[in-house]
């Protein structure tokens, strides 16, 4: 044995190693392939042995060659093998190669799943490590599903190198296995919180990438990321975040609101630039999802434009390029603070980065308006000539089409210069938009009729001139623009001057080397052309002109009917004979002028793209139904497509459905009339108009001809030499038109003024002034392209059906410990191996209320197409539960009038509060009406703290008790149907809330003294509490944290400490001002008397007495809540600070200097922050034998056992490790690590407290602050 | 998102390649091919981003690139990614191989470049940011050299011993322009290197 390997190992000596194999590639040059072919050979002889070591060393060659471009997966089973070799050095290798070569359809990874969930659980992390590196590249949905339970134990594994692994494979495990969301998905939002940034990062990272997919499924996480953005220092995550913000902030426009100021204050203070640019963005993002017209918009807009042009100046061409992406963002929603920055756009055009350029090309789109148009596509027409690279000079003539036809043309006011233009981009060789020159030309000279007789000349002059025919023959390419040529001048050739000069330039022989579809146009435009040249004749005596014309047909129509385009011969054919047919009448002197062009008689109107699309389905006709029965085995295939379709179906024909009166139907036809009429754009494509515009010519046309006589009709490649191009010099023209006009128009508004308003000119009643006091050059009609009747306006874009993101849509709401609406169902589990003890694997999320909630599931399912059937019915049952609820509102009222009259009404009003939050958690949105709650604008925490005191002081559970069962039955009908309706319903519930919490406050203050009453109401209902716990999981009352620090009349402080996750010595309190009086309070100072063990973390060079300004001010009535972060050392006991706070009392006549007195008390239980901890990770601590225990009894509790557990997990920030009926492990850990796990039994009145700590005088503590909790009850 | 990292040097040959979607060996190199030919006909003072090529992604990717002497580093990423904050990633990951080969240059990327993917590995995880804490990386990564070095000690296994044969054959004598050394300017990482922010108030 010993020998084999020694024997092995002086093979491998002479073996090529990797370095040796890239050295060879590198010495062979000259015939690389050959040396690599037998490479390879080598290498297959090398897989061949069975020394691993050789092995591996063939198969890190194999990646080297895969990366020259290789196919190597025929090692594929080698790869594997090296994999699971038992060394790290070789499985590493193996990893790395299955890694650059696996895929999908590699069958030999079926074999791995076993050997990867090996390394998964190895003890050595670096293993571990390696095979989840490996396996994020090439997880394939079994793979996914198989080892899905083992990277998601992983995610709370000690090590944290383990953990940011586990959580970022996550999203590859999701993308391929949807199913795992679900019950993944608590602790991925866990690792939100993880204390390791590394794990925290990562964990933002998949959530980003999940919610830019789907983003309304993580809309209720908005308050956390923005936690996180508020007290994250890394950029990275911060980032990711803002990102996320741009994401979520169109759904929801209360979250922008929001988030303006945070991002304005990042923006002000960070020094990154990629983190300033994402909140920019994000602010743009924000802003275009809020409705404009808020004021103080206007400066955040300010902010930003002003920031990106920093961007835009600064020299880094990076920063530059960004800024001008961002700024084409503002772009679309507020382009008038865009265009003041006009002249750093331009410079921009002008950089040498093409990057660059082709930004500021996209910004240009927007800025144009009928004032600057003609000049800035004048610059755009310089930068053409001066493009040397054909991809930037055809980016530039698309922008150039794209900038003047946006909006149906709207800021062109010449016309004639716009052809100008076209024709002059034709001179492009080589370019690639042929074509879209082309349809331009078609739709203008179409849609425009007052410039056709002008667009035919050019057309004409085009066809005449043969530049277009020498062109390439390349697809799309320059000579497309002769297939618009000859259809003009055929369609419209009433307008050509020389007819018969056209039709000879059609038919010369070099047409024939044009693309077979234009041929085709020219040879039937030829016909055109030929019977108006015919009627042209028809009175002359002279028949000579009409026999050459002929004669011209005969001669050259040939040489089409040999074409090989089978449609040019066709009709080429057909015309000729055609022509020789009209000889022979013409040689019997039958005038037949009038039949041929009656060939080509009507009107062609424009047909919008999308109209046949939009043609609604006549009523009575299903294209559903089938003609003929289809065989049977292809019905599953259609049925998706059949159902998308009878859903629009309903839809088109609703409105139908109402019966319209025939009198009505008049009546808006004329509206539409009217309307279209009074449509400078709009002209009715009726025949009477037309022929109008065709005898006599109107009054507006005749500029075009003077303008004719001003610019030469001569091809601007000649033009060219005699100086400007012909567009310009329509520029000049326009100029002066435009001041013309500008004095006459003074001229004659001096007058108006001295009339005292005769009326203004219909056509300027709209937009800006300025934009529209430059009239077009004539009056330009614009044909708007048809659409048939009752076309629906809506553009449903079609999403990829093929998107794996599509499978992720998935709700992830409710999944919370205090929801009760859609837990995980047992199918959603993620498959586990069957020897392991599933219980140990749970989340304690999924405990017991799997089974309750299974069959609700498919309820929430049903589908939208259901609604409209079932609309009258769920009407009717809205009503009747509306009518049940009324009815429960009358008992209440009828039981508040009972206690009216003993008590004063203070305590009744408080418990109908309760009521009302006792609801919030019953309602199936509960995750979403608690981010309404932190949308809304109220100062939300003292909201929910006035709740709460009011909650503790109330002995919540009796009242609490009563109401919610009744309210869980008023909602339980129609809870399952419309989560719409529920939304609004909880947002009623809200406002409804505040409002009573409003009067709340009111009474409140008049009545303070009442407070001892309400105990004697709860003691008389206990007895109803007792009766109608008919389930456990019923829900909790709400809770806060937060309390009393010090009040006065001026102000009143609540507080909570919260640890600091980051750093073990560090806790934050929260404070919350409130402002109790009609004055404003300014001048807040707010300082603390240090202890030796704890300080008040002050700014850098302040002293240690010194006091820290509150950075806001409180109207009255208003509250704010700041943050205070104190150093502390020991955390095992209790502390009491001493503080003051100074404020300035300020009313119209006088301000006054107050002060208040405070003591925060730093309770151990404040030191500990909720981690979460899985059972076996939780056993193995308790087996450690390193904690040292002590217990607490309580007597008369008298609560549920899961409210006294919510309670604990609230009040003491502890986390529910796994229950067992009345029976539970808990489990929390301190800043400074120390574990504290604790044993809750309960058995009727008595709660025995079993508790483990590595401290144990804080142990002592937290139990004392436990027992405190619960004797207030 | 990011979607592949390539690294090619001036001629368009690749050093290193790593795809995080499927593409086969064929579409690899047309896809290295037309990066290399959009990237090298750019100056090095104009932008680092391009609108990304016909074969990679659509119009939501994009090729952030930074050039180091003889080399192109190019990251092709989608929207998700902030450019910026990537440009700072591809300058951590030269940061970071320029640390762990000691001035790097292209030599030992030809020669070594399983260890480029090692490192690699541990700054990106299938097409997602895993780290991006400079001494964190390189920490782990000698970690796991070390870890190999022993493996190689405990049994004299084929390893070492090829280790001690090739240490006298340096790779890094070979003259070539390739031994440049890649010249890693410390450059400011905003996005990465937090700046110390005061406590809130």
């Amino acid at each position: 044995m010993a020998l084999k390997i020694v024997k092995g190992s002086i093979d491998r000596m002479f073996d090529k190693n990797l370095q040796d194999l890239v050295r060879g590639i590198r010495n062979h040059k000259e015939d690389e392939a050959k040396y690599i072919s037998t490479c390879i050979d080598e290498i297959k002889q090398e897989l061949k042995q069975d020394n691993i070591a050789v092995k591996a060393n063939a198969v890190c060659k194999l990646t080297y060659l895969q990366m020259l471009g290789y196919d190597v997966s025929w090692a594929a089973f080698n790869i594997v093998e090296v994999m699971s070799s038992s060394k790290f050095t070789y499985k590493r290798i193996g990893y790395l190669a299955a890694s650059q070569c696996f895929h999908e359809s590699t069958d030999v990874i079926m074999l791995t799943t076993n050997q990867i969930r090996k390394d998964l659980s190895s003890p050595n992390q670096y293993d571990t490590g390696v095979a989840l590196t490996g396996l994020s590249c090439f997880v394939t949905p079994d793979l996914a599903r198989d080892l899905a339970n083992d990277i998601m134990t992983l995610m709370s594994h000690t090590k944290p190198y383990i953990r940011k692994k586990a959580v970022l494979i996550m999203y590859k495990v999701f993308l391929k296995y949807p199913e795992s969301l679900r019950p993944a998905f608590p602790r991925l939002k866990e690792k939100l919180e993880d204390p390791d940034p590394g794990v925290q990062s990562a964990a933002v990272n998949v959530i980003c990438e999940l919610a830019r997919r789907n983003p309304k499924n993580y809309l209720s996480l908005a308050p956390l990321f923005f936690k996180l953005m508020t007290s994250s220092t890394n950029n990275w995550v911060l980032i990711k975040i803002i990102k996320l913000f741009g994401a979520l902030t169109p759904l929801e426009p209360r979250l922008g609101k929001k988030l303006i100021e945070p991002l304005t204050n990042l923006i002000h203070s960070t020094s990154a630039m990629s983190l300033l640019y994402e909140c920019v963005n994000t602010v743009i993002a924000v802003l275009i999802s809020l409705s404009s017209g808020m004021p103080n918009h206007s400066a955040s807009i300010q902010l930003c434009v002003q920031k990106l042009r920093i961007l835009i100046e600064d020299s880094d061409q990076n920063l530059k390029y960004l800024g001008l992406l961002a700024m084409s963002k503002i772009l679309k929603t507020h382009p008038k603070s865009v265009q003041s920055h006009k002249d750093l756009i331009l410079q921009c055009l002008d950089d040498k980065d093409e990057s660059i350029r082709l930004r500021a090309l996209d910004l240009l789109y927007g800025m144009v308006s009928k004032k600057n148009l003609m000049e800035i596509v004048k610059k755009l027409m310089l930068h053409v000539d001066k493009a040397e690279g054909t991809t930037y000079r055809d980016e530039l003539l698309t922008k150039i089409i794209d900038i003047c036809s946006q909006s149906n043309y709207q800021y062109i006011t010449n016309f004639e210069w716009y052809i100008s233009i076209l024709v002059e981009l034709t001179r492009l060789e080589g370019t690639r938009h042929g074509h879209l020159i082309a349809s331009q030309m078609l739709d203008v000279a179409i849609r425009v009729k007052a410039i056709r007789a002008f667009a035919v000349a050019q057309m004409a002059t085009l066809l005449d001139n043969a530049h277009l025919l020498t062109g390439n023959m390349q697809r799309n390419g320059i000579c497309e623009v002769s297939y618009a040529a000859a259809w003009i001048c055929g369609e419209f050739s009433e307008h050509l001057e020389n007819p018969m000069q056209t039709l000879e330039a059609m038919l010369r022989p070099k047409v024939a080397t044009l693309p077979g579809h234009i041929q085709a146009v020219y040879v039937q435009n030829a016909a055109k052309l030929f019977a108006t040249v015919l009627k042209n004749q028809e009175g002359n005596t002279d028949s000579t002109a009409a026999q050459e014309t002929i004669q011209l047909m005969i001669e050259r129509l040939p040489l089409f009917v040999q074409s090989a385009n089978l449609e040019v011969q066709e009709r080429a054919s057909c015309i000729l004979q055609l022509v020789k047919y009209i000889q022979k009448l013409q040689q019997k002197d039958v005038e037949v002028a009038e039949e041929v062009s009656a060939l080509f008689a009507g009107e062609l109107n424009p047909v919008a793209p999308k109209a046949q699309k939009k043609v609604p389905v006549p009523e009575g006709l299903d294209l559903d139904a089938w003609i003929n029965e289809p065989p049977s085995e292809s019905e599953s295939e259609d049925e998706q497509p059949k159902a998308i379709f009878t859903k629009e179906e309903t839809k088109h024909s609703r409105p139908r459905h109402i019966e319209v009166d025939e009198k009505e139907l008049a009546r808006r036809r004329e509206a539409r009339k009217q309307e279209q009429a009074n449509n400078p754009f709009y002209i009715k494509a009726s025949p009477s108009s037309q022929k109008v515009y065709q005898d006599t010519p109107g009054v507006e046309h005749i500029p075009v001809v003077q303008i004719d006589l001003s610019v030469p009709l001569k091809v601007p490649g000649e033009t060219q030499h005699q100086g400007l191009p012909m567009s310009d010099q329509y520029v000049k023209l326009e100029e002066e038109r435009r001041q013309k006009e500008r004095a006459e128009k003074k001229k004659k508004e001096k007058k108006k003024r001295k009339e005292k308003r005769s009326g203004r000119g219909k056509r300027h009643d709209s937009g800006p002034e300025s934009e529209e006091d430059i009239t077009p050059a004539h009056m330009v009609d614009i044909v708007t392209e048809e659409m048939p009747e009752n076309a629906l306006p809506s553009d449903d874009d079609d999403k990829d059906p093929n998107d794996p993101h599509k499978a992720l849509d998935i709700d992830l709401d409710n999944l919370g410990e205090m929801a009760g609406r859609r837990p995980l169902a047992d199918s959603e589990k993620l498959p586990v191996r069957s020897h392991r003890a599933v219980e140990a694997a749970k989340s304690p999320v999924e405990d017991g209320e799997a089974e309750t909630a299974a069959p609700q599931q498919p309820k929430k399912k049903s589908g939208k197409d259901k609604r409209d059937d079932k609309k009258k019915d769920k009407d009717k049952e809205r009503k009747k539960s509306k009518d049940e609820k009324k009815k429960k509102k009358h008992k209440h009222e009828e039981k508040e009038e009972d206690l009216l009259r003993g008590e004063v009404d203070e305590p009744v009003v408080q418990s109908e509060g309760i009521s009302q939050v006792a609801e919030l958690p019953t309602s199936t949105s509960a995750e979403v009406s608690d981010l309404d709650f932190w949308l809304s604008n109220a100062p939300v925490p003292s909201n929910a703290q006035e709740v709460a005191t009011v909650v503790a002081a109330a002995e919540a559970e009796a009242p609490v008790a009563e109401v919610v069962s009744g309210a869980a039955q008023d909602s339980e009908p129609d809870e399952p149907k419309d989560t719409e309706m529920e939304e609004t319903k909880s947002s009623k519930h809200k406002k409804k809330k505040q409002k009573k919490e409003k009067e709340e406050k009111e009474k409140k203050k008049k009545k303070r003294h009442h407070h001892h009453h309400r105990h004697s109401d709860g003691g008389g209902e206990k007895s109803v509490q007792n009766g109608t716990v008919e389930e456990e999981e019923e829900p909790l009352p709400s809770m806060s944290n937060y309390c009393l620090l010090a009040e006065n009349s001026y102000i009143k402080m609540v507080y909570d400490i919260q640890g600091n996750l980051q750093d073990g010595s560090q806790v934050v309190v929260s404070i919350i001002f409130e402002n109790k009086c009609d004055s404003f309070l300014k001048s807040m100072e707010f300082n603390v008397l240090d202890s030796l063990n704890s300080k008040l973390q002050r700014p850098e060079g302040s002293g240690p007495h010194d006091s820290l300004t509150v950075p806001f001010q409180l109207p009255p009535g208003v509250s704010n809540e700041a943050r205070f972060v104190f150093t502390v050392q020991s955390i095992v006991m209790p502390q009491k600070l001493k503080g003051t706070l100074t404020f300035i009392v300020k009313n119209e006549e006088s301000s006054t200097h107050e002060k208040l007195d405070f003591k925060l008390h730093f309770t151990c239980t404040s030191y500990l922050i909720t981690t979460p901890c899985y059972s076996d990770a939780y056993a193995k601590l308790l087996e450690s034998g390193d904690l040292k225990g002590s217990s607490l009894k309580l007597e008369g509790v008298n609560m549920p056992f899961h409210h006294l557990l919510a309670r604990i997990c609230f009040h003491h920030h502890f986390s529910v490790v796994e229950r067992i009926d009345s029976c539970s492990s808990m489990y929390s850990r301190s800043i400074q690590g120390h574990h504290v796990c604790l044993l809750v039994k309960s058995s009727g009145q008595t709660v025995s407290i079993d508790a483990k700590c590595d401290e144990p005088t804080m142990l002592g503590n937290v139990l004392d602050e436990i027992k405190q909790t619960f004797s207030q009850c | 998102m990011i979607k592949a990292i390539l690294i090619f040097n001036n001629h368009g040959k690749p050093r290193l390649i790593r795809f995080y979607q499927y593409f086969t060996e064929d579409m690899q190199q047309q896809i290295i091919r037309e990066t290399f030919h959009l990237v090298s006909k750019r100056d090095d003072n104009v932008c680092n981003f391009l609108e990304g090529g016909s074969l990679i992604g659509g119009s939501d990717y994009k090729l952030i690139y930074r050039h180091y002497a003889t080399l192109y580093f190019v990251f092709c990423v989608d929207s998700s990614e902030s450019e910026l904050g990537i440009l700072d990633l591809i300058q951590v990951f030269v940061e970071t191989l320029d640390k762990c080969f000691e001035n790097v240059c292209e030599l030992d990327l030809i020669f070594h470049m399983d260890k480029v993917h090692y490192i690699l590995q541990e700054v990106v995880m299938g097409g997602m940011v895993l780290e991006t804490n400079m001494n964190e990386i390189v920490a782990q990564v000698e970690l796991q050299n070390r870890m190999e070095k022993s493996e190689a000690i405990q049994n004299l296994s084929p390893p070492y011993l090829c280790h001690l044969l090739h240490i006298a054959t340096s790779s890094r004598s070979l003259r070539s322009s390739s031994s440049i050394h890649l010249n890693v300017p410390p450059a400011g990482l905003s996005t990465i290197l937090t700046p110390t922010r005061h406590p809130q108030l």
